[in-house]
């Protein structure tokens, strides 16, 4: 297993500095000219060219770049041109807001899309698996800055049931002292269930927003991989050795089907984050793709390739833990490492 | 399928009938929903079964062999529904059993072992835990003794180690273990039915005989009736008390094993008698009686006269990295050099043969002898790590096996494959599957002559022309065997490589087959190299036959010697695991 997890390691390295040079080059090869937004539109050319002098931005390519790594190597992601902090501080700062939205969203997701499949492949052609195909359809059908402010519309100003969509937590608390930058963890830690409590209820209507997204995907796998599964040979052994419709189902046709359906789980959680940045921006949640939005629009390149980076070390995480969970529920996987 | 139970009336049957059968099956219809409507795949279907009886079930595929017995247990799928009749277990009206009843049924008085063992048993649950479930499932251990109880069953189906393979997962074990597995899980609440469909198809002939033995001991023991569904008229004899012949759908004969092959009734069971291979016969005695004089006249005088070596294979060797060997980097760090044993598994073990001009060799053993690894070798699609193939002079085994495909060399081997489904393009009708080697390498691009040279081949192999046009799931298996063969004659080959070309095919199908190919070797004066796992087959075909075991050649003669006079121990034990029609 542990030589499993180093392997995978190793091949992940390559890749992060494959996007280390491609972010370079993207942000270098976009349209705009980052001194000429700085120093304002009533700028001479002379303070414009002073401006660029200042970030470097006049040395060549090569040398520019020699200089973003050897700061990266240090740990050092550069500074953000507009806010002027650190972009490392500004990431960590931001990162558990989105990743906490993100997971919970998926997690609902999860906790909906997944019995729904089973129920749709075991019931196939019944009016669950119609309200199924229905449902999730029409998920992924809309935009999720469309459902988001549907839902901001409905529960917030019509009904009155969620707080206002700003931000993580309510003006009148505080956030909870940061252990995980996780609210709803760290809130519970704190042993503050008032804090717990409007954390969650500022969480709530985002996640929603999310989870309604991803549902589509996972709740088709799930139907789809169920389906493939019952109509398997040890299913039948199953039944025909007495087995109740619970255990052939849960035990031996679920645990199976899992196995695309985690595989399933890694692409939702990049495509998720993409729809972050607009869940976001509806709820004015102080997350990381918000602040990547900003700094791309004012060609800002250090949070951008901070961004993009963070993004990608995120994703080679997220694989890493598929392939465990992969180890953990197909013995054949364990023992090929 | 939840049908309405008369509690009283089935209880007062129960009580009646204590000395019965069995199993009683009356008038069974059963039918499919389909999308082109509904098709009935048993009609009519009468079974008795007494306590302690065998009754072998004998069809080909498409009889209703194996939905009869899915029916009697009721696991058909949702598509399939009992139209008609009554099906009677130990006093239980199964067609109108509450679902509840049914599941406590199944597993603890009747229960089945099925094809394929390795796919019958969940491959992410131990087998322990798999057996376990069966057990708790109906109250025969609890939790705490579970274990001891698997381990006790494991023991009774010889399972070496059951302590070790308690923990195991079906795909660390090999298919003869898997089946145990099956058979352990089938009989572990002691039911009194046991249905076996096809219970070895895919298993070697001693792994068969080693499985049928035991499930023939343990059911005997315990006084269990047994059902055996299989397409082997040899195997339903030497294991069952009666056989029932079925065909497409319908029992066409019910008798005694000993009787329906003394004194076969039905034209249907002599043609599967006739065309089920057995010592001392010819290919000709394969087909019905009525077709065996137009196919002998058809054979003309051999083209090509046997003598001058067409192949000549010398010391091969092929290694493997061994699988789940210990790391030689972390043997280093431990200080300790791996021996040659420890890493490296030789599947072909320096073997030497030759193959004369217009002959048939026959390449004969079990699974992992190592006999595939030597076709695919003479056939350059990979490597040799050592030793010579030489093929009409040339040394072809120095030619990489990348660069064969391109090699002239290349058109004048080919081969036919195990699975004639799985070796076509689904997307190719019958016609570009056959032109694919023209156009590749035979230097044809479309047009007439193209067109001539496909139905010229066609015709030949005895493919309508009407089919021509078909996609491979319009076609039946021995059309579809047909294609394969039409396309590996397609270029005049020197040799050809059959490499099992009829093990997915009923026996009928079969005989037709081995028949085609032999006219054809005649006609074309072509050398086969035929793979195989099943001698009689290949003493059919070939006129010399090499045995393998792990990796080297045990013996090698002429098909007469080899079969009736075999020197080598294996190759007597090979002949004698094959199960003998009692004719």
């Amino acid at each position: 297993m542990l030589k499993l997890l180093g392997s995978r390691l190793a091949t992940a390295v390559p890749s992060l500095i494959g996007v280390v040079i491609v972010t370079f080059l993207l942000t270098r090869v976009l349209p705009g000219d980052t001194a000429a937004y700085f120093a304002g539109p009533a700028a001479t050319p002379q303070a414009i060219a002073e401006i660029r002098t200042k970030l470097g931005l006049d040395k060549p390519l090569p040398v520019q770049f020699a200089d973003y790594v050897s700061a990266l190597a240090k740990g050092d992601l550069g500074s953000s041109l507009s806010t002027g902090q650190p972009v490392a501080t500004e990431i960590a700062a931001r990162l558990p807001a989105s990743a906490e939205l993100t997971l919970a969203g998926l997690v609902l997701a999860l906790l909906i899309a997944v019995p729904f499949g089973i129920m749709a492949a075991v019931r196939q052609g019944s009016w669950i698996d119609h309200a199924c195909r229905i449902i999730t359809t029409a998920g992924v059908s809309l935009p999720v800055f469309f459902t988001g402010l549907l839902l901001v519309y409905v529960f917030y100003f019509k009904l009155g049931w969620a707080p206002a969509p700003l931000g993580r937590l309510d003006v009148f608390f505080s956030a909870p002292e940061t252990v995980t930058g996780f609210y709803l963890i760290d809130s519970l830690i704190a042993r503050d269930f008032e804090t717990f409590r409007a954390a969650l209820a500022q969480l709530a209507v985002p996640a929603i927003t999310l989870a309604i997204f991803a549902l589509a995907p996972i709740a088709r796998m799930t139907r789809a991989s169920m389906l493939a599964v019952l109509s398997s040979e040890f299913v039948r052994t199953a039944k025909a050795a007495g087995l109740t419709d619970y255990t052939v189902i849960i035990t031996y046709a679920f645990r199976n089907a899992m196995l695309p359906v985690v595989t399933t789980l890694g692409m939702v959680f990049s495509f998720l984050l993409g729809a972050n940045v607009l869940v976001e921006k509806v709820f004015a949640w102080p997350g990381i793709g918000s602040y990547a939005v900003e700094a791309l629009i004012t060609s800002d390149y250090a949070p951008v390739q901070g961004f993009v980076l963070a993004m990608a070390i995120l994703y080679v995480i997220l694989n890493l833990l598929i392939d465990l969970a992969y180890g953990i529920i197909d013995p054949r996987a364990r023992s090929e490492a | 399928m939840h049908g309405v139970v008369d509690v009283k009336d089935h209880a007062a049957k129960s009580s009646e009938t204590p000395s019965g059968p069995l199993l009683q099956v009356r008038d069974l219809t059963v039918e499919f929903a389909t999308r082109r409507g509904i098709v009935t795949a048993v009609s009519k279907v009468d079974l008795t079964l007494g306590k302690g009886e065998t009754l072998g079930i004998v069809g080909e595929s498409g009889s209703g062999k194996s939905v009869t017995s899915y029916t009697v247990m009721r696991i058909l799928d949702r598509a399939g529904r009992i139209a008609e009749g009554s099906i009677t277990f130990s006093g239980i009206d199964v067609a109108h059993a509450p679902e509840s009843e049914m599941r406590d049924l199944r597993g603890r008085e009747m229960s089945m072992i099925f094809q394929n063992p390795r796919a019958a048993l969940n491959p992410i649950r131990t087998v322990g835990a798999q057996i376990g479930d069966v057990l708790l499932q109906h109250v025969q251990a609890d939790p705490r003794n579970v274990k001891h109880k698997v381990i006790d069953i494991l023991k009774q189906v010889r399972i070496a180690r059951p302590e070790d393979r308690y923990h195991a997962y079906p795909f660390e074990l090999s298919g003869g273990m898997c089946q145990r597995i099956v058979i352990a899980l089938a009989l572990a609440c002691r039911p009194q039915l046991m249905i076996a469909d096809e219970p070895t198809t895919g298993l070697d002939v001693t792994t068969q005989k080693a499985v049928m033995d035991l499930v023939t001991e343990l059911t005997r023991e315990r006084g269990m009736s047994t059902i055996l569904i299989t397409h082997d008229l040899g195997l339903a004899a030497a294991y069952c008390d009666t056989v029932m012949v079925m065909e497409k759908g319908k029992v066409v004969e019910t008798a005694p094993a000993e009787r329906i092959f003394r004194d076969p009734q039905h034209p249907y069971t002599r043609k599967l008698m006739r065309a089920t291979p057995r010592p001392g016969i010819t290919l000709k005695d394969l087909l019905p009686e009525g077709e065996v004089s137009a196919a002998a006249s058809t054979v003309s005088t051999p083209v090509a006269s046997a003598g001058e070596p067409l192949l000549t294979v010398e010391n091969l060797v092929r290694e493997y990295p061994r699988q789940g060997a210990p790391s030689a980097f972390l043997a280093k760090l431990k200080g300790k050099t791996l021996t040659q044993e420890e890493t490296i598994f030789r599947a072909v073990d320096g073997i030497s043969f030759e193959v004369k001009r217009g002959e048939s060799v026959g390449l004969v053993g079990e699974s992992g002898c190592g006999k595939s690894t030597t076709s695919t070798m003479v056939m350059r699609l990979i490597d040799p790590t050592a030793g010579k193939i030489t093929f009409a002079g040339e040394d072809i085994g120095a030619i990489p096996a990348k660069d064969f495909a391109h090699h002239p060399m290349r058109k004048r081997i080919q081969m036919v494959f195990q699975d004639p489904t799985e070796s076509l393009n689904p997307r190719y009708t019958a016609a570009r599957a056959i032109a694919d080697p023209l156009l590749r390498m035979g230097g044809y691009s479309g047009g007439a002559k193209l067109n001539a040279r496909v139905a010229e081949l066609a015709e030949m192999v005895g493919l309508p022309q009407n089919l021509l046009e078909r996609f491979p799931h319009q076609l039946s298996g021995g059309q579809k065997a047909r294609i394969g063969i039409a396309r590996a004659i397609a270029l005049d080959p020197d040799l050809v490589i059959l490499d099992e070309p009829t093990a997915a095919l009923d026996v009928s199908v079969q005989a037709v087959v081995l028949n085609l190919l032999e006219e054809l070797k005649q006609r074309l004066g072509m050398s086969y190299l035929f793979v195989s796992h099943d001698l009689h087959v290949v003493g059919l075909l070939c006129d010399r036959v090499i045995v393998m075991r792990q990796g080297r050649i045990v013996e090698e003669g002429t098909a007469q010697a080899v079969l009736e006079a075999p020197k080598d121990a294996y190759t007597r034990e090979l002949i004698a695991a094959i199960p003998h029609p009692p004719v």
